[in-house]
């Protein structure tokens, strides 16, 4: 089995957009964006709500069509070469669009059909797909009956029944336990061990750091960063942060003095975090200054820091 | 810690009338109803007489031409179009009361959520069976008021007792309303809640709305006797050809038991699905 | 057996393209007959009831009343026989509607499946004609279970009554898939298909000639049967059935009634296919 490394050799560009927009009516939900996605690439999408990733994928996915710029996939136009594109895709929307009154394996069954596969080929890739969703049990179940989870684990399942080349993913682990998370990750890590193009968007910063190995932030239609995990907290963030609580009603009272202290503040309605390289020292002069916080606590950056940065809004919020 | 008004509310009602069941505010669903009810859709409401009135149209006047005239009593002769049209509207009733407490309730049921929502707040089960049994009505009312308004000035339904026609028509509402919705608190599938289509088409097209149940041999004609429809046909047929008979008391009766039949067991199986 | 430990030889592998730009259709009606049959003994059911209850209430009930009544029948022939081709239309008409629009409704609005469908190579164009070409396996089956009904019932004779068939089936084909390409492009569907059924659907069947010849009606209703493909198949099946005059003018329109109706049909429903999927 030839294994193709992450951007192994020369990096095939898959996916290359350029000025993309989209409107919906008056609204601009995409407002000319340029990106590259590379072979083998495992690429995140992060925004807060309404951000634009949702319609950005479906334009990828050659289901929705752009107002504006270029976009082509596998060097394609989606306008004009839909289906070839899709035949390559694996798709999993952010709300699942099962048969809900077929039963599981047939939910499969149909859907290999789509791509003109043969039944002899489906029914092997099904007992693949079933172990894989962990649904085995339930092959034989209409899916309304399965849970939340469940669901999200087949149409997860489903997307792969023709071994697609770019597997794109809404939101993916959105209510799956912790377990089936975990499962879910280390799949996904192996499909791109074996070369498969990774898209997906979350709302998980641990998600995102664990699997995307390029992220971009979007917000408003518009692109806010991009670049590695670690790149990202790099030129976002401070190495530490300290996290702060004086109570609800002081943390703004407090703000003015504390911004003056580090390189900046965020102001929560919780907490009050504080950027700076070295925080033991940071938390040291706001208790020296007479400001006796409730409870205080120095960390690392995340993920979440940049979001908060580029975003201005907060994932608790 | 004050006590809230939604408790004190409950409080109030602690040893009434079947406390836990109901909690006399069927109308908070009424106007659930109401509200959830799509702004376009009131054209829906609006012309659910329209069909009735078509088929008299359609078969009053072509079908007429073709059949002549109908033997109602002894002597008593009516054109055709006279014949069908209290047929026609007792049967609208009845579809009208059967769609909104079936398909419309089933869907609630099993894929909105409402119930589950409404019976985990302190609203009881009747409340929930009445409040949609109501609303069943108030179409009930609509459809029968809309048919009389057009039918009565072309002379069709005839003199004062005609307007009888119209709380009649709303009784046999109720009827198949609280029947209706009984069956769907039982159905688990939507093949089972096919069979409501399949019954209706049936009880519509034997129950001796468009040909008098003379032409039936005598078994048939007992077994149609016993069925729902056949009753509500002769009570509006009656009054809308101003035959006042001892006879309608019999088939209102028969209405009454079904209503009580079918509230008492919904509000059991409400009860049972979602309070267990 | 996880996913990895086989061989993975990739979509760019397996999948034949030019294949699904084929047959796509075929695998969407294999889809949406794979549902149906589900409802099996259902669909077997009312193909059977249904034609039942209307002989027996219509066609024999109020045809015992209209033969007593009219000594030299209804067009020169049994009231039942005058009936038949009408029944036999207006039913199929009826099931192909609602076989090609309610899952529209579902495709579109309820399930999403047509988006799943449009995330494969699978176009709009194909997920429309693999619905309509899974209704009309079901209706070909109705139409034929109706067809022994009346054969049975003695309402038609001959084996030149079969033609009864496909011109039932044209006709059913051509209003269905003018009422799917219309719920495509309509927003709020459910209401639509509640008006059609109403304001279309009943009007049609109650007033194209289907129970008393067109003609016996006022002229401004009688407009209502000329729009009506349920009044175009009934007049020639009429005519194939027990050779109801028409003259070849007149054959000539019904077919070309249809025909364009089947075109327009199609032009619509693949354009707005297309467009509601790539919203
Ligand atoms: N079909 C549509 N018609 C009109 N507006 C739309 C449509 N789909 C999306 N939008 C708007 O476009 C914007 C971007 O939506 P999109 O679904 O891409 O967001 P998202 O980044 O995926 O958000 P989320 O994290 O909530 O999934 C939103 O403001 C949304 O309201
Ligand atoms: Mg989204």
């Amino acid at each position: 089995m030839s294994t193709i490394g992450p951007a192994a050799g020369g990096k095939e560009p898959l996916i290359i957009a350029r000025g993309l927009r989209k409107e919906y009516g008056d609204f601009t939900a995409v407002d000319g964006i340029d990106f590259q996605v590379n072979r083998g690439d495992s690429f995140g999408f992060l925004g807060p709500n309404g951000a634009g990733k949702s319609t950005t994928m479906r334009i990828i996915a050659a289901t929705l069509t752009r107002s504006g710029g270029d976009i082509t996939i596998l060097g394609k136009d989606p306008e004009v070469r839909g289906p070839e594109i899709r035949a390559h895709l694996g798709v999993v929307p952010q709300q699942d669009n099962l048969d809900n009154s077929l039963t599981v394996e047939d939910n499969l069954y149909v859907y290999g059909r789509y791509f003109g596969l043969s039944k002899k080929f489906i029914h092997g890739k099904i007992e693949e797909l079933l172990a894989f969703a962990q649904l085995e049990e339930k092959r034989g179940v209409k899916v309304e009956a399965l849970s939340g989870g469940m669901k999200r684990r087949l149409t997860i399942a489903r997307a792969l029944v023709s071994e697609p080349e770019i597997l794109m993913l809404d939101e993916p682990t959105t209510g799956l336990d912790p377990q089936a998370r975990h499962i879910l990750w280390d799949r996904l890590f192996r499909l791109k061990e074996q070369g498969v193009t990774l898209l997906i968007t979350t709302h998980y910063m641990d998600e995102a750091e664990q699997l995307c190995d390029r992220l971009m932030v979007m917000d408003k239609g518009r692109i806010m960063a991009e670049d590695s995990p670690a790149n990202l907290i790099k030129t976002y963030s401070t190495k530490e942060v300290l996290e702060v609580r004086f109570g609800s009603d002081r943390n703004a009272q407090f703000a003015d003095q504390l911004r003056s202290m580090c390189d900046r503040i965020e102001v929560l309605p919780d907490r009050v975090l504080m950027y700076s390289d070295d925080c033991e020292t940071l938390l040291h002069n706001v208790v020296s200054k007479g400001m006796q916080p409730t409870t205080s606590l120095v960390r690392r950056s995340s993920l979440e820091d940049v979001f908060l940065r580029l975003t201005g809004r907060s994932l608790v919020e | 810690m004050k006590t809230s008004d939604a408790v004190l509310i409950a409080e109030s009602l602690k040893g009434r009338f079947a406390e836990g069941t109901y909690s006399r505010r069927a109308r908070a669903v009424l106007e659930h109803r109401r509200i959830a009810f799509k702004q376009g859709h009131w054209i829906v409401v609006a012309s659910g007489f329209v069909e009735p009135i078509l088929y008299l149209f359609s078969f009053g006047y072509g079908v007429g031409k073709l059949v002549g005239k109908i033997q109602v009593t002894p002597g008593h002769w009516v054109t055709y179009a006279q014949f069908i049209a209290p047929a026609l509207l007792a049967t609208s009733a009845m579809n009208g009361a059967i769609y909104d407490s079936t398909w419309n309730v089933y869907f609630r049921l099993k894929y909105d959520g409402t119930y589950k929502a409404m019976l985990a707040t302190s609203l009881g089960p009747l409340d929930v069976a009445l409040g949609e049994i109501g609303w069943a009505l108030f179409r009930g009312l609509i459809y029968a008021t809309g048919f009389t308004a057009i039918v009565m000035p072309l002379g069709i339904i005839k003199g004062w007792y005609g307007l009888l026609a119209i709380p009649a028509a709303v009784i046999i509402a109720f009827a198949f309303a609280s029947i209706g919705m009984l069956y769907t608190t039982y159905a688990k599938s939507f093949a089972q809640m096919d069979w409501v289509n399949v019954v209706m088409l049936p009880l519509f097209l034997f129950s001796g709305s468009l040909y008098p149940l003379s032409i039936y041999p005598d078994w048939l004609r007992y077994v149609i006797e016993a069925l729902p429809l056949y009753h509500g046909i002769q009570i509006v047929r009656c009054l809308s050809l101003g035959i006042i008979q001892w006879s309608l008391l019999l088939h209102v009766a028969y209405f009454v038991v079904m209503i009580v039949v079918g509230l008492t067991f919904t509000t059991k199986r409400m009860r049972a699905l979602f309070m267990r | 057996m996880a996913i990895s430990d086989l061989t993975r030889r990739g979509s760019l592998q397996i999948i034949d393209v030019a294949k699904i730009l084929r047959n796509g259709s075929l695998y969407v009606a294999e889809a949406r007959i794979r549902n149906l049959l589900q409802w099996k003994w259902s669909i077997v059911g009312e193909a059977v009831a249904n034609p039942m209850f209307y002989l027996l209430s219509i066609g024999i009930g109020i045809g015992k009343i209209v033969n007593s009544h009219q000594s030299v029948g209804v067009d020169g022939v049994k009231y039942l026989t005058f009936l038949a081709p009408a029944l036999l239309a207006a039913t199929c008409i009826q099931g192909a509607v609602g076989e090609a629009t309610h899952p529209v409704l579902e495709g579109f609005k309820w399930q999403k499946g047509f988006f799943a469908m449009n995330a494969t190579p699978i176009t709009g164009k194909q997920i429309a004609n693999g619905v309509l070409l899974a209704a009309m396996t079901r209706v070909t089956f109705g139409c034929v279970v109706y067809f022994s009904a009346l054969y049975l019932f003695g309402a038609v004779h001959g084996l030149h009554s079969l033609w009864l068939i496909p011109l039932t089936l044209f006709a059913a084909n051509s209003f269905a898939v003018l009422m799917m390409g219309i719920c495509a492009a309509i927003k709020n569907d459910d209401l639509f298909l509640n008006m059609v059924q109403r304001f279309l659907i009943m009007p049609l069947f109650l007033f194209s000639g289907t129970f008393y010849s067109l003609s016996s009606m006022p002229k401004f209703l009688q407009i209502i049967g000329w729009a009506s493909p349920l009044w175009h198949a009934t007049e020639v099946g009429r005519w194939i059935s027990y050779g109801h005059h028409i003259s070849h003018g007149a054959l000539l329109f019904h077919f070309s009634y249809m025909a364009i109706m089947t075109i327009v049909g199609f032009k619509v429903a693949h354009h707005h296919f297309v467009k509601r999927l790539a919203k």
